[in-house]
């Protein structure tokens, strides 16, 4: 693919020699684009195989100033097995939470394929200090963190600073070791898909392992639209250098067909190759029962009442 | 607490997500084994029928009239009579209210007529239910709007009805044709006879149904049905004091030469070639939608498809990549499946002629790409094709192929694009990819199309007037411009 001739001014950046051109994005034909593939009517076997794939996709998320161990614990046993009734489902991706909860859900998911994966970096906001973004991600991975979910200084970015918003992503990822990098986009604050667009990218270029589209405590957050752009730009790094980068899909997603929803996008943008826990997270809470109680009604032929889900 | 399994085993994810069919159901579309013409609000039986069949897999649906002079002349007496009988002089708020109910009743039968219109057509069950019959409701709401208001389109001109419409439609949007015919007649006081095409005729007759619960007068729509000499005959009638076509130009021309000198009104929506255009700003991946949504439309039979495209040659490989991808994800298959993006070709013939010219293309050297798809064994079907290294005078760039055929080109500068698409003996419709709203205009102003989509492309909507340049045909449907042709005016 040729090389971008014109970057937005103010993103004269140490990017890598060969990146897509950052490009722009309609929106009317774009969101047009995820209504159309929003419309596929996914049944039964392949109904089963999506919501399957999206219990193993899920981090199991509980982001709550009244979180306590007890709770991060309840959470990490429901991702090891979410329907004790059958026992032949699989885990979650990972259980997601704050870094003081890391030790408690690490003790209950341990030698387990359940990560565990942490916010940080002065979450929800991002609003501190770079040092201090840097010690809250070490102290994280410290504490037995998995998968850092960092955010992006919005701040910065709106205000046309990409180098610092850059160097932070690139600080963050040297802190956090072997620890997997998730990087939020916080699309809700970011008011276009163009600045949706350059965000994924100059996230790439930072070198995320994972882009993620919210933090979940702003609205709107991870729509069919955002995510389709987000993917497109993956696709066009995939296509440029050969290199895979990992989308998060959070915020917003309840219900087991808008989870669908969003496989179809990854599906029929990115291909099979990506639908697995190593390249697709949902990042969701109250979702996993709603695809049990689907799960449940696929085998029985009838819904059950919510009191046959745990509440964790 | 009891020790959690914590050696759970990985449950496999096959390589390949497969969709499992969604077919939309078809028990809800009645046909009768044989349907005879629609005349003066009654059935009349026909002498002789052929079979109309659905395309996806041959299967016969019914035997329908092959309609003769005759009973083309009793169809336009009965029209005649409805004109002189009430329905030229009945005030615009009455006409409006036939016209509501209709819309409505389109609205409420949309699934049945989705259904019927994917059967015999063989176009997605997607595209006939979120396209072909909203637009077709719309269309009845629109022109009922205007039923009253012809004093105001057209101040001091004192607009009138010219009488009995002859109207000769095409088997690639069946119903919503016959709406873009209907719907300005009758709004503006005509009674009507029309032709639906010889191979989609099964909506037009079911059609027939809605008027009767609209408790449409007798005679004021008219349907004969037949292959192209019942139309001719249509042509011909000395009593139609407006002829209505859209279809091959060839046709056109005839038409044309048949009523010079007449003194009938002649409306003609012919074919096309129309150039999509995308700059090297332009948003790549909503362009590429664009483009597979300008010529995989409806497999192609548009006659306002983007069948040329031209890029700038700054980012012909990304784009003819991205394109070529596109493609590789687009679902041909049953027309009813709710999943399918690309249907049936409509009949044989047209088959053959598909693939006649891309036979052409690939004999004068243009490079062919083909996703791999596997085709139904019956029926009639072609996989997605993209034409490259094409040039201006090979067949596939100047003759219209009416399939889901696409021919690109490159250019330099916004003048190349102009020339380039310019270039061709028909002026239907025009794309432009840009993110720079002056070169839009830019373009526009240059383009020798009856429409020009930025941005988009094969929107349409019943307020916007739509018709050609040059062998396109002449007069508009659609806005109050639609209303013009169905008009006289004393000045």
């Amino acid at each position: 693919m040729a090389q971008a001739p014109a970057l937005p001014a103010g993103f004269e950046l140490p990017l890598e020699a060969r990146l897509p051109r950052i490009g722009a994005v309609d929106a009317v034909a774009l969101e047009e684009r995820a209504a159309s593939l929003a419309k596929r009517s996914i049944k039964r076997e392949a109904k089963v195989l999506a919501l399957l794939l999206a219990i193993r996709t899920t981090d199991l998320t509980t982001l709550e100033g009244s979180d306590t161990p007890g709770k991060a614990a309840a959470i990490a046993s429901k991702a090891l097995r979410p329907d004790p009734s059958d026992p032949s489902l699989p885990s979650c991706a990972a259980v997601c939470v704050y870094p003081n909860l890391v030790p408690a859900v690490r003790e209950r998911v341990a030698g387990t394929s359940v990560k565990v994966a942490a916010v940080a970096t002065g979450f929800p906001s991002g609003q501190y200090p770079t040092a201090v973004k840097v010690a809250d991600v070490r102290a994280t991975v410290e504490l037995g963190a998995d998968e850092i979910d960092m955010v992006i200084d919005r701040g910065a970015f709106l205000s046309g600073r990409y180098a610092k918003v850059y160097d932070e992503i690139v600080q963050v990822k040297e802190a956090c070791g072997d620890a997997h990098l998730k990087v939020i986009l916080e699309t809700g604050e970011l008011g276009t898909y163009d600045n949706v667009r350059r965000a994924t990218l100059l996230s790439i270029a930072a070198g995320a392992d994972f882009v993620k589209t919210s933090t979940g405590k702003i609205a709107p957050a991870a729509t069919l639209p955002v995510a389709l752009c987000m993917l497109e730009a993956i696709r066009d790094v995939y296509e440029e250098t050969g290199r895979r980068v990992g989308f998060k899909a959070a915020g917003g997603i309840r219900q087991a067909k808008q989870a669908i929803q969003h496989l179809v996008l990854v599906h029929e943008t990115l291909g099979s190759e990506w639908l697995t826990p190593q390249l697709y997270r949902l990042g969701a809470s109250s979702l996993l029962n709603d695809i049990l109680m689907q799960l449940r009604k696929e085998r029985t032929g009838a819904y059950q009442s919510g009191d046959y889900f745990t509440l964790d | 607490m009891a020790e959690l399994d914590k050696t759970r085993t990985e449950v496999g994810v096959p390589d390949d997500w497969t969709y499992a069919s969604a077919p939309e159901s078809r028990d809800i579309v009645h046909l009768a084994d044989r349907y005879g013409y629609y005349i003066g609000g009654e059935w009349l039986e026909p002498a002789e029928t052929y079979e109309t069949i659905a395309p996806r897999d041959e299967e016969p649906l019914a035997a329908v009239g092959q309609g003769t002079p005759d009973d083309v002349g009793r169809a336009v007496v009965a029209a005649r009579e409805a004109f002189a009988d009430g329905w030229s002089s009945l005030p615009g708020s009455e006409r409006a209210k036939y016209l509501f109910r209709i819309a409505r009743l389109l609205q409420e039968r949309s699934r049945e007529f989705a259904v019927l219109e994917s059967l015999n057509g063989g176009k997605p069950i997607k595209e006939s239910r979120d396209v072909d019959l909203p637009l077709a409701a719309a269309h009845f709401f629109y022109y009922a709007g205007w039923a009253d208001k012809l004093e105001y389109a057209f101040p001091n001109r004192r607009p009138r009805p010219v009488g009995v419409a002859g109207q000769i439609i095409p088997w690639n949007f069946p119903l919503l044709m016959l709406a873009w015919k209907i719907a300005p007649a009758l709004a503006c006081g005509n009674t009507v006879v029309l032709k639906p095409a010889e191979t989609t005729p099964l909506t037009a007759l079911l059609f027939c149904d809605v008027l009767r619960q609209a408790e449409l007068p007798p005679g004021v729509v008219n349907i004969v049905t037949g292959d192209g000499r019942t139309g001719a005959a249509i042509v011909e009638h000395e009593d139609v004091d407006k002829i209505a076509f859209t279809g091959s130009t060839e046709v056109g021309k005839a038409i044309q030469r048949h009523v010079a000198g007449t003194g009938k009104k002649l409306t003609l929506e012919l074919g096309g070639k129309a150039a999509n255009i995308v700059f090297d700003d332009a948003a790549l991946d909503q362009a590429v939608e664009g483009i597979v949504n300008g010529i995989y439309f409806n497999q192609g039979h548009v006659c306002c498809a983007g069948s040329r495209l031209f890029v700038q040659e700054s980012i012909y490989e990304p784009l003819v990549a991205k394109l070529e991808r596109r493609l590789t994800t687009l679902r041909v298959g049953d027309p009813l499946d709710k999943n399918t993006d690309v249907g049936a070709i409509n009949s044989a013939a047209q088959l053959e002629k598909i693939r006649e010219l891309v036979a052409s293309g690939v004999e004068e050297g243009a490079e062919i790409y083909q996703p791999p798809c596997v085709l139904p064994e019956k029926g009639y079907w072609f996989a997605p094709t993209v034409f490259t290294n094409v040039a201006q005078s090979y067949r596939i760039a100047q003759e219209e192929i009416f399939g889901p055929v696409l021919s690109v080109l490159t250019f330099r500068t916004p003048e190349e694009a102009v020339e380039k698409a310019n270039n061709t003996p028909y002026g239907l419709s025009a794309g432009v990819w840009t993110e720079k709203g002056s070169r839009i205009l830019w373009m526009a102003q240059r383009l020798r199309a009856g429409v020009v989509w930025a941005n988009t492309f094969n929107r349409f909507d019943p307020g916007s007037p739509f018709g050609g340049y040059k062998e396109s045909g002449f007069g508009r449907e659609g806005g109050r411009h639609g209303l013009e042709p169905y008009l006289r005016f004393d000045e």
